[in-house]
């Protein structure tokens, strides 16, 4: 075949997709994109409500050991998180992790450290939390869940499908997207400091941040090995390598959102840094040893002024004061 | 008048009798999509993978008829694969799990 095809089928293919409209979802700081919903669960306010640990979620009678709740780890008032660089009570074997916020999870199309879910009622179905056998059971024998779920879920009854698609449900209300960058974006122009707006711009450009962690939830839903290192008491964890075995992606995690990002500290899969300060001199550093790293983490050269804007913007994506959480009162 | 016939010209090339040789495909990666999403090849063809996005991708594939993995790239850069055996192959990125395609190769 003659190889000057080439060219030319790459100038009609430009010219074919150069045409002018908004940008994709993913490049767009400004607006959620639309959120993934699976048929059969549209979030309803009854849905919500049961889902929303209010009964199911915060409800330490259903989990498996029984005084743990989904809550334990994922707790409100830690940014739906622990505050613990990983969580406890990691099973013999397994890689110890950080617990994920879960702020905009609803939005994510891959779940987990190393993407092993995809969908936010299979994940719930598959936790620890529910390991056991006799869930159903346990939630039937409470008496005030059957008008609940007969709201929620008309006919289905209580069943680990109805129980998974309620917590999906209230995942999916869990939301980030009033914060003072946000009202920048939408037009407020005080409602962030100049700091913050050259932070962004860094964030953008010379840091090249957003290489990674692009568009409304500052995620690309991708894994990359950042150069973290190990701590000496943690097994060597594959990540996605476990399952994606080719070069890239051992070690490598998934990109997390920024939003709340001033909430959920420790940070990272393995919780090695405490503070956001100790994240910009990582990536300014261009990562630890560890490789195969990304190409994109390599050093930065920041200013002192310049990792001020950095994390000036990083402060923008943390709602200042959020509305307090209150706690359900748990169905008898 | 003359887009039209480059656009045919890889399923032109795929026609019997008008493909002696081996062909060369393009895939662009762009907006992280994989264009085309689709492609019909032959064995002894070649896929230029082009990356059309102003960050990494890395091209690679896990399926029985041709495992492979192009590594990370940037935007700019092509790398080629060429086609062994007859098969399905679903390409994936690495670096962004939602993109995908297929490649059907025949004899
Ligand atoms: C003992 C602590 C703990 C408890 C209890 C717990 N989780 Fe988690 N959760 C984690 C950790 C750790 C991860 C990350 C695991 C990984 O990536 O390997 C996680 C991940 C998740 C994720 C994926 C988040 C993301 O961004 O990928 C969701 C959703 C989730 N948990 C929901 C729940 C629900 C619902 C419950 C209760 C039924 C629950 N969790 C109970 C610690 C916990
Ligand atoms: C090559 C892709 C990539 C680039 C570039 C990148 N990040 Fe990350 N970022 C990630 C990944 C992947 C993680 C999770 C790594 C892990 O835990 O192993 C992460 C984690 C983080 C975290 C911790 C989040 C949490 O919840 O634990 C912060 C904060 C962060 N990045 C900020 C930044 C900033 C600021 C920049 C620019 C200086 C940047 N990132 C550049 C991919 C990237
Ligand atoms: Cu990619």
């Amino acid at each position: 075949m003659s190889p000057r095809i080439l060219p030319a089928i790459t100038l009609v293919a430009s010219v074919a997709f150069a045409e002018s409209g908004p940008p994709p979802w993913s490049e767009r700081y400004d607006l959620p994109p639309p959120m993934p919903i699976p048929e059969g669960n549209e979030p309803t306010p009854a849905r919500i409500e049961l889902g929303r640990a209010l009964f199911l979620f915060f409800d330490p009678r259903l989990s498996g050991p029984d005084w743990i709740s989904c809550a334990s780890c994922h707790n409100p008032a830690l940014g739906w998180s622990d505050g613990l660089p990983v969580a406890f009570g990691t099973r013999p074997g397994e890689p110890p992790r950080a617990t994920p916020t879960l702020f905009n999870v609803g939005y994510a199309t891959v779940l987990m450290w190393d993407g092993r879910r995809r969908d936010l009622e299979h994940e719930a179905l598959t936790s620890r939390n529910f390991e056991v056998a006799d869930v159903v059971r346990r939630v039937a024998a409470i008496e005030g869940y059957a008008p609940l779920f007969e709201a929620a879920y008309p006919g289905e009854g209580i069943t680990r499908q109805t129980i998974a698609k309620a917590i999906a449900a209230f995942e999916r209300s869990i939301v980030s997207h009033d914060t003072p960058f946000d009202r920048w974006q939408r037009g407020e122009a005080d409602a962030v400091s100049a700091a913050a707006k050259r932070g962004f711009a860094l964030f953008r450009g010379k840091a090249n941040c957003d290489a990674c962690h692009h568009g409304y939830n500052f995620t690309d839903d991708g894994f990359h090995n950042i150069g973290l290192i190990t701590p000496e008491r943690f097994p060597q964890d594959p990540g996605r390598g476990k399952w994606v075995p080719i070069a890239s992606q051992a070690g490598a995690f998934r990109t997390p959102t920024l939003r709340e990002i001033g909430r959920t500290a420790p940070y990272m899969h393995n919780g090695i840094y405490a503070t956001l300060e100790e994240v910009v001199e990582h990536y300014d550093r261009g990562g630890d040893v560890h490789p195969p790293r990304h190409p994109n983490i390599r050093p930065l050269g920041l200013t002192d002024r310049e990792k001020a804007d950095l994390l000036a913007f990083l402060h923008s994506l943390t709602t200042p004061d959020h509305e307090p959480f209150s706690l359900p009162n748990l169905p008898r | 008048m003359f887009e039209p016939i480059l656009r045919l010209a890889p399923f032109l090339a795929a026609l019997p009798g008008l493909a002696a040789h081996a062909a060369d495909h393009q895939v662009r990666q762009h907006d992280k999509r994989f264009e085309p999403p689709q492609l019909r090849a032959k064995v002894g063809d070649v896929v230029h993978f082009l990356n059309d996005d102003p960050f990494y991708h890395n091209i690679y594939s896990l399926s029985e008829t041709q495992p492979f993995d192009l590594g990370s790239y940037p935007q700019g850069e092509s790398r080629p694969l060429k086609l062994e055996r007859p098969g399905v192959i679903e390409v994936e990125c690495a670096l962004h799990p939602r993109m995908r395609m297929t490649i059907v190769v025949e004899e």
